[in-house]
């Protein structure tokens, strides 16, 4: 299925519905996306817009209404339950929006976290959340709890979770979207360098033009669709 | 690619993040805990009086024992044999012998009125007018205080139970059996028997006061062995002069008991079942408040690869946790404050007091932690499949 070499992410017609009771919200519809290998791509739109859900499909934490979603040859809406998780783990780095740290581990801990579904020895699982804390500039803060830390430094924390096991693609909602200039600015140094230094290809949703300028590409989304440039 | 062993360790992994989390609910925790900790120890406390009867009853029963009484009575105050009677009895085959014969003890069993102790209203006391034979029948007889009555005259001895449960049974102070004043001289034990709640006198004494002759209402047997009781039993149930029915011991103690057993393990069972249900909702509610308050977080573990499984059985784990707490505090609890709590009830075939102590067994205490654990995982199954149930976006987007 997958295009060209070097194409890793493609979606295919994709519908996305949302029920509410009886309403049902169109968020994305017959929406076509092509992101080649080592590509950092930016997706903006307005709040509300299905940025969000256009992320959680590409993450396979959703499923779409209608059409395919193909990541480095894997049809991942067809995926079980158990399979899609598991798929996940392996290929998937997902920076929250929220953070969504465990509050009651560790810094070192909660970038452990997902090495605790690979076969990695305790020792080895130590090692590789370390070296992911040092590429997110935080090992002086290993052993701090979420709380003690700042806005920045959580969402590299969340980065260091993202990166530590090596995924194919790391998707971002909005990681610098509360943070302060300075701040942002530090977050955007990072995923632009791990985006050419260690080639991850990267999704990240901003609405930020500032950061989306960071990116190799920008695309905008609109009435469930995708284009080039705003619609005004 | 995820093995067993893999969804083992995601078990124990979010399990220990629950764990970990658990201070921060300390309150509802708390009070699940505890409400699951009344319903054991209620549980716990009501059977254990049903156990107590029982062991009360199984105390007075020995296996060699044998007890006649007239077919067609059902308790020893409704029986009545007559002189003949009871030398026949006497005469069985299969019966103990010593040198002054076998080891038959006829008695009288009539209830007088005595005030108890706890209420001060009157009960009746099981009054029993023994020979010689009675303490080679029981062989656990002994006095523990003051002396045994002198055999022809008007003296009491009491049991440790009927002491306990009846004012005015203290050695020194004086009974009223008819017209007269009959003085308490001595108290005995039993073994924990059913005897112990009774009170003794020389049935020579007893006979004239209850106008009964010669007549005697049952007689205690001990037999060669166990196993003579059929061979005992045939023959008096065969001889054409008698018109009685020999039990063992245990059958009869078993009889007297069966029905208050019954009613009080009844009772038992519907009060906890009733407040169980109560802890059951109490569970529940903490276990959704604990879940919503982390509906995120599972989010998280989920969108970052965990198991659904895993998260539904680490939430039943804490659940079971809180229970299996709250179950042994309870059980404690019943454990600590009553047993060996000494109480009395109405023993319904002879309408006179049973004395017995709370029996908080052992497997009555594992009981009472099954059915916390029980009501644990109730209360903690719904919310543990509703954790999972939400579509992780959805729940990603809930703060
Ligand atoms: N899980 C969901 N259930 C119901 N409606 C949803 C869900 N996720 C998103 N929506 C709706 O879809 C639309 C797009 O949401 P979202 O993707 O979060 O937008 P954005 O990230 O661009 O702000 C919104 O109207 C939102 O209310
Ligand atoms: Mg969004």
């Amino acid at each position: 299925m997958t295009g060209g070499e070097g194409l890793l992410v493609r979606l295919d017609n994709v519908d996305k519905v949302f029920k509410r009771g009886s309403e049902e919200i169109h968020v994305l519809g017959g929406l076509n996306l092509e992101i080649p290998k080592g590509e950092f791509l930016a997706l903006m739109g307005p709040s509300g817009s299905g940025k969000s859900t256009l992320l959680n499909l590409i993450g396979g934490l959703d499923r779409p209404s209608q059409g395919t979603i193909d990541i480095s040859g894997e049809q991942i809406d067809a995926l079980s339950g158990r399979r899609l998780a598991a798929w996940r783990a392996r290929h998937v780095g997902l920076v929250f929006q929220f953070y969504n740290l465990i509050p009651v581990l560790s810094a070192q801990k909660n970038v452990e976290l997902p090495l605790l579904l690979t076969h990695l020895s305790r020792a080895q699982r130590k090692k590789h959340a370390s070296t992911a804390l040092d590429i997110v500039g935080l090992s002086h803060r290993a052993s701090h709890f979420p709380r003690t830390l700042s806005g920045g430094e959580q969402r590299r924390v969340g980065i260091a979770r993202a990166i530590v096991t090596d995924p194919t693609l790391l998707l971002c909602d909005e990681p610098t979207g509360d943070l302060d200039r300075k701040a942002g600015d530090e977050v955007l140094d990072l995923l632009q360098a791990l985006n050419r230094e260690q080639g991850k290809t990267i999704v990240m949703v901003t609405h930020d033009a500032h950061a989306a300028a960071r990116a190799s590409r920008t695309l905008y989304l609109n009435k469930g669709q995708l284009s080039l440039a705003p619609l005004e | 690619m995820a093995g067993p062993i893999n969804w083992l360790s995601q078990v124990a992994s979010v399990t220990q993040f629950n764990f970990l989390t658990l201070p921060q609910r300390k309150g509802a925790s708390a009070a699940a805990i505890f409400g699951i900790a009344g319903v054991v120890a209620v549980m716990v406390a009501v059977l254990s009086i049903a156990e107590g009867i029982m062991q009360t009853m199984d105390n007075s029963a020995s296996p060699e024992n044998v007890i006649v009484m007239r077919s067609g009575a059902n308790s020893e105050m409704m029986s009545i044999l007559m002189g003949d009677d009871v030398r026949i009895i006497s005469e069985g085959p299969g019966l103990a012998r010593d040198e002054t014969g076998a080891i038959a003890s006829p008695e009288l069993f009539v209830v007088i009125n005595l005030p108890m102790r706890s209420t001060g209203t009157d009960a009746n006391v099981p009054l029993r007018g023994v020979g010689r034979e009675a303490m080679k029948v029981r062989q656990q007889f002994s006095i523990v205080d003051g002396r045994m009555f002198q055999w022809g005259l008007h003296e009491v001895i009491v049991g440790v139970g009927a002491q306990y449960q009846f004012s005015g049974l203290e050695i020194g102070s004086s009974i009223t059996v008819g017209q007269e004043q009959w003085p308490v001289v001595g108290v005995f034990h039993v073994g924990g028997g059913l005897a112990e709640t009774e009170v003794w006198v020389d049935s020579a004494v007893l006979q004239p006061v209850y106008r009964r002759g010669n007549s005697f209402q049952v007689v205690y047997a001990k037999l060669e062995s166990e196993d003579s009781f059929q061979e005992y039993k045939d023959a008096l149930t065969s001889d054409p002069r008698l018109n009685v029915k020999p039990m063992r011991e245990s059958d009869y103690y078993a009889s007297q008991s069966e029905m208050l057993y019954k009613l009080i393990t009844g009772l038992g069972t519907l009060i906890a079942l009733i407040m169980g249900f109560g802890a059951v909702f109490g569970a529940l509610n903490t276990m959704y408040t604990a879940v919503s308050s982390r509906t995120r977080e599972i989010a998280t573990l989920r969108a970052l690869g965990f198991n659904a499984g895993p998260v539904v059985i680490s939430v039943l784990m804490e659940s079971l946790l809180l229970a299996f707490i709250g179950g042994v505090i309870g059980a404690g609890l019943a454990w600590w404050v009553f047993d060996g709590f000494r109480a009395a009830t109405l023993n319904f075939a002879s309408f006179s007091q049973v004395a017995f102590a709370f029996n908080v067994s052992l497997p009555l205490l594992v009981r009472g932690i099954v059915f916390a654990m029980i009501i644990g995982l109730i209360g903690g199954l719904f919310p543990a499949v509703r954790s999972v149930r939400q579509p992780i976006s959805t729940a990603l987007r809930e703060l």
